[in-house]
């Protein structure tokens, strides 16, 4: 099992060992991915599991909390600790708790590239001699030293390690006490029980109530006991005390012996991104470059155009449409897989032409930025701003996978601390972030008009900003803080990008056409029964009233099962020419506000509560056609000509 | 304002008062509680100057008996801060010397320590200190040994002292970041956000957490500079650390 800080190169190792036999999956019950695979050492097959990055074993937040779990349930034969070799001083406290904790346990110094260029050597043989466990340096991402990592793999299981942290007195007397009353079976050593016990990480506290429920009263008091009388909580004394021990070490096992290489362009970049002037620029190109152009043009545009009118258009549709008219005689039921709005020639069309290409070059994209190291620098410089929506820095993760697909970053809002911040970026994604298929064809659309472009990004903008200060001052609940390593700016490697955008292409497809399929047949089903034309009927008044022609009802109705669907249906009416200038822009920027489709509403259900979600919607949806009102308003009557 | 000193077992009872007061929130205390030598002459002086009114079985604390009580914790907590960070006692004998220290301390100079620690919030065993003037100013001085790393330019070097620890997770999450007291840093970038170099690495924080760490500083002192408008001190916040455009401090 690898087990490590973010960003040491956890996953580069991962990769290595296991090629294409890997598996990514949400651990069981947690949006936390946890990658599974297989790896060939010598001749024996190993079975690699690649832990979420974690600082401590004390678990602070969900990704925490499973990495502690695989440690205790799965059991693992070998637990390596990857570290990052240029920071060893402040890597070594998690190889003692894991030492503690009494697991088979070798050391990996990874990333001895980076800590050469800082002027740094390492000595892993006299980190092994003092630590009492194999130790191999590596630079994983150049392929060095891992021919010793995999003969370290293939070898014996390591013997356990004497080495031993001492804390203060009050502590070790607390945690032998502890351990007497200990009787479980907890998958770690009793020692490092008591020690998260005494640090009061709540996962241990529920294992103790399970396994050992008759102690927890004399534990409590114990712990009570040990906290009397300090400003801050023991663990902070144990921090203290491990950090001088790491300290130590790493002054022994990690030497500088050259001065630092002069900055490259990485650095100066890395700095240059978190100035606030100069990144809000790198922000705009690389909104411009990688998504307008990325995902907007070459998606949108070139291969949109492609798999849409080419395959689909000249090949699949035509020869589809002929096989089911012959083999199924009556016309409704043809009509559900080749009709208008069949599963395949709409269904399908849409999810496999237009929504999949559009995604995958965001996922794409998304991945590259992640791997480079940028988006904390960006959530670094928009936490500022994101404070006066209610929201912290580190909910830039989730509101920038929005703009790939909504469904999925509401998912991913589980990982911001507070409640209140979870609500309003739920809130958010749902209102005024489009996703990357409704980017592309608004993007591509509007492309064409500059003017039209520019109002639709500010008042969709505007709408944000402000929705968002409204809305922070309207959930209650404490703000978020922030805190954020900021890793070195590295070149994405492409492995690790591709490995990552076919995960998310995977389940991004899994998810869609099946919902594609649902919609095209509750379409036909209400076609059928003439519900679908009802419902049009009644939305037409309103489409009208922000200016739109009556076609253009439909495309909002499809907009209910998914927001690309709708916009995408006005590509193709506006192909019509039944669309254009400023209804054109009135319809994209109230098809972007509007209600979230269907799958990101059962996903916000899931998350947040059904009254949570019905409460969200309902206050979208006339919201999104009242801004369009406004907005046709404003410039019909200021005889905008677009 | 006082004009006479008050007698330490009067000093030592305000200061029992206030604790009852602020701390569990009784206004009255029972005699009972205040267990100090020579307690019924402290009381007599204590009635004698207004400080605090007495009845059968309990004491409690005038106006002005208050704002002299603040001031006498103030003092107290601060000498405590003083003897720990600075002069490094450890907590058991910095409480015991912090004790007599208090008395030496005459009012005016708990301002100038003040400033000098950066302003702690609270004294090692977490109980709040009284914020003065100097606090509400946001007082800085060319000799401040102690600051908020909130306070630091860019480029000034210090060790973290220790960590003002309101929300727990988040202290535990600092800790195992890395920033231990102990630890040495510098600051890179104070806007839009906190940005500091731990090691080879680089942490960002939001300024109410940089609020929270206490930094003994060690290098480049700055000259005192002006609170900080609402948005920051964007131009203060450009320089960097590695001084490529560096104009020092």
């Amino acid at each position: 099992m690898l087990v490590g800080s973010p960003n040491v190169g956890k996953s580069v190792i991962f990769n290595d060992l296991t090629g294409r036999y890997a598996v990514v999956s949400n651990y069981p019950g947690t949006t936390v991915e946890v990658c599974r695979g297989q790896a060939r050492v010598g001749d024996v097959l190993l079975e690699v599991v690649d832990s979420p990055g974690t600082y401590s074993l004390v678990a602070v937040s969900e990704d925490e909390q499973v990495t502690q779990r695989l440690l205790t349930e799965e059991r693992a034969d070998l637990v390596l600790h990857v570290v990052d070799a240029k920071s060893l001083g402040r890597m070594l406290p998690l190889t003692f708790q894991l030492i503690e904790a009494g697991v088979p346990l070798a050391v990996d110094v990874n990333i001895i590239d980076e800590a050469e260029r800082a002027g740094l050597s390492v000595e892993p043989e006299v980190l092994a001699e003092e630590l009492g466990l194999p130790v191999v340096a590596t630079a994983a991402a150049r392929g060095v030293g891992m021919d010793r990592l995999r003969a370290l793999l293939g070898g014996e299981p390591p013997p356990r390690s004497g080495f031993r942290v001492q804390y203060p007195e009050a502590i070790e007397s607390a945690v032998s006490r502890i351990v007497d009353l200990l009787s479980g079976d907890y998958g770690i050593a009793r020692r490092a029980v008591a020690l998260l016990l005494l640090q009061r990480d709540p996962s241990t506290w529920e294992r103790v109530t399970r396994f050992d429920p008759g102690s927890v009263v004399n534990i409590e008091r114990i712990v009570m006991e040990a906290e009397a009388k300090r400003g801050n909580p023991v663990g902070y004394a144990m921090a203290v005390a491990r950090q001088k021990e790491a300290g130590r070490l790493a002054s022994r096992a990690l030497i500088r012996n050259r001065r630092p290489v002069r900055r490259d362009f990485r650095e100066v970049l890395g700095a240059l991104a978190m100035h606030p002037l100069v990144g809000i620029a790198l922000l705009a190109a690389v909104l411009y470059f990688g998504l307008y152009l990325f995902v907007g043009r070459l998606g949108a545009g070139v291969a949109v155009d492609f798999l849409d009118e080419q395959v689909f258009g000249r090949h699949v549709n035509p020869a589809v449409t002929a096989f089911f008219n012959r083999m199924l005689p009556w016309p409704a039921l043809a009509d559900l897989f080749v009709g208008e709005y069949g599963v395949i020639t709409l269904g399908l069309r849409y999810a496999l032409a237009i929504v999949l290409p559009l995604v995958g070059a965001f996922f794409l994209m998304f991945s590259l930025l992640e791997d480079s190291g940028y988006l904390p620098r960006l959530a670094m410089l928009v936490d500022r701003l994101f404070k006066r929506i209610g929201l912290s820095g580190r909910a830039v993760i989730p509101i920038v996978l929005g703009l790939g697909c909504d469904t999925m970053a509401t998912l991913v809002t589980r990982v911001l601390e507070t409640r209140r911040e979870r609500i309003i970026a739920t809130f958010l994604l749902a209102l005024a972030i489009p996703c990357s298929a409704q980017l592309g064809v608004i993007l591509g659309l509007l492309s064409l008009h500059p003017a039209a472009m520019a109002i639709w990004v500010g008042v969709v903008s505007g709408v944000f900003l402000l929705s968002g200060f409204l809305a922070a001052k309207l959930v209650p609940g404490e703000t978020a803080r922030f805190y954020l390593e900021i890793p070195p700016m590295r070149w994405p490697s492409a492995r690790n990008v591709g490995a990552k955008t076919l995960a998310r292409l995977k389940w991004y497809g899994a998810e869609i056409i099946p919902i594609f399929v649902l919609a095209s047949v509750l379409i036909w089903i209400g076609r059928l029964t003439h519900v679908f034309q009802a419902a049009v009927a009644v939305m037409r008044p309103a489409v009208n009233a922000i200016g739109l022609p009556d076609s253009a009802a439909e495309a909002f109705l499809f907009g209910f099962f998914r927001r690309d669907y709708g916009a995408a249906r006005i590509f193709d009416i506006h192909g019509g020419g039944a669309v254009s200038g400023v209804p054109l822009v009135v319809a994209m920027v109230t098809i972007t506000l509007f209600v979230p489709c269907i799958a990101q509403f059962l996903v916000m259900a899931k998350e947040r509560g059904l009254r949570a979600a019905v409460a969200v919607g309902a206050i979208i949806l006339p919201f999104a056609f009242g801004v369009g009102y406004l907005l046709n308003l404003v410039l019909t009557s200021l005889h905008v000509r677009l | 304002m006082r004009e006479e000193e008050l007698s330490e077992r009067a000093e030592e009872v305000l200061a029992r008062l206030w604790v009852a007061k602020d701390e569990r929130g009784e206004a009255a205390c029972p005699l009972s509680e205040i267990a100090t030598e020579d307690r019924d002459a402290a009381l007599a002086e204590l009635l004698e100057s207004g400080l605090v009114d007495q009845d059968a079985e309990t004491v409690s604390l005038t106006r002005a008996g208050q704002t002299e009580a603040a001031s006498i914790v103030r003092r107290e907590r601060l000498a405590e801060r003083l003897l720990t960070d600075v002069l490094d006692l450890g907590e058991t004998r910095a409480a015991e010397e912090a004790c007599k220290f208090e008395h030496l301390l005459r009012r005016g100079i708990d301002d100038e320590i003040c400033t000098l620690l950066g302003h702690p919030k609270a004294c090692p065993h977490g109980s709040p200190i009284p914020p003065g003037e100097c606090c509400r100013a946001g007082a800085r001085s060319a000799g401040t040994v102690i600051s908020a790393l909130a306070d630091l330019t860019a480029g000034q070097t210090g060790v973290i002292a220790y960590i003002h620890g309101r929300r727990r997770q988040l202290t535990q999450r600092l800790l195992a970041m890395g920033a231990v007291p102990g630890t040495a840093i510098a600051a890179v970038q104070t806007s839009p956000a906190h940005v500091f170099q731990l090691g080879e690495a680089q942490v960002a924080v939001d300024r109410e957490t940089a609020q929270d760490i206490y930094v003994r500083i060690t290098g480049k002192q700055g000259a005192p500079a002006p609170p900080a408008p609402w948005f920051g001190r964007p131009f203060r916040g450009l320089r960097f650390r590695r001084g490529r455009r560096g104009r020092g401090s």
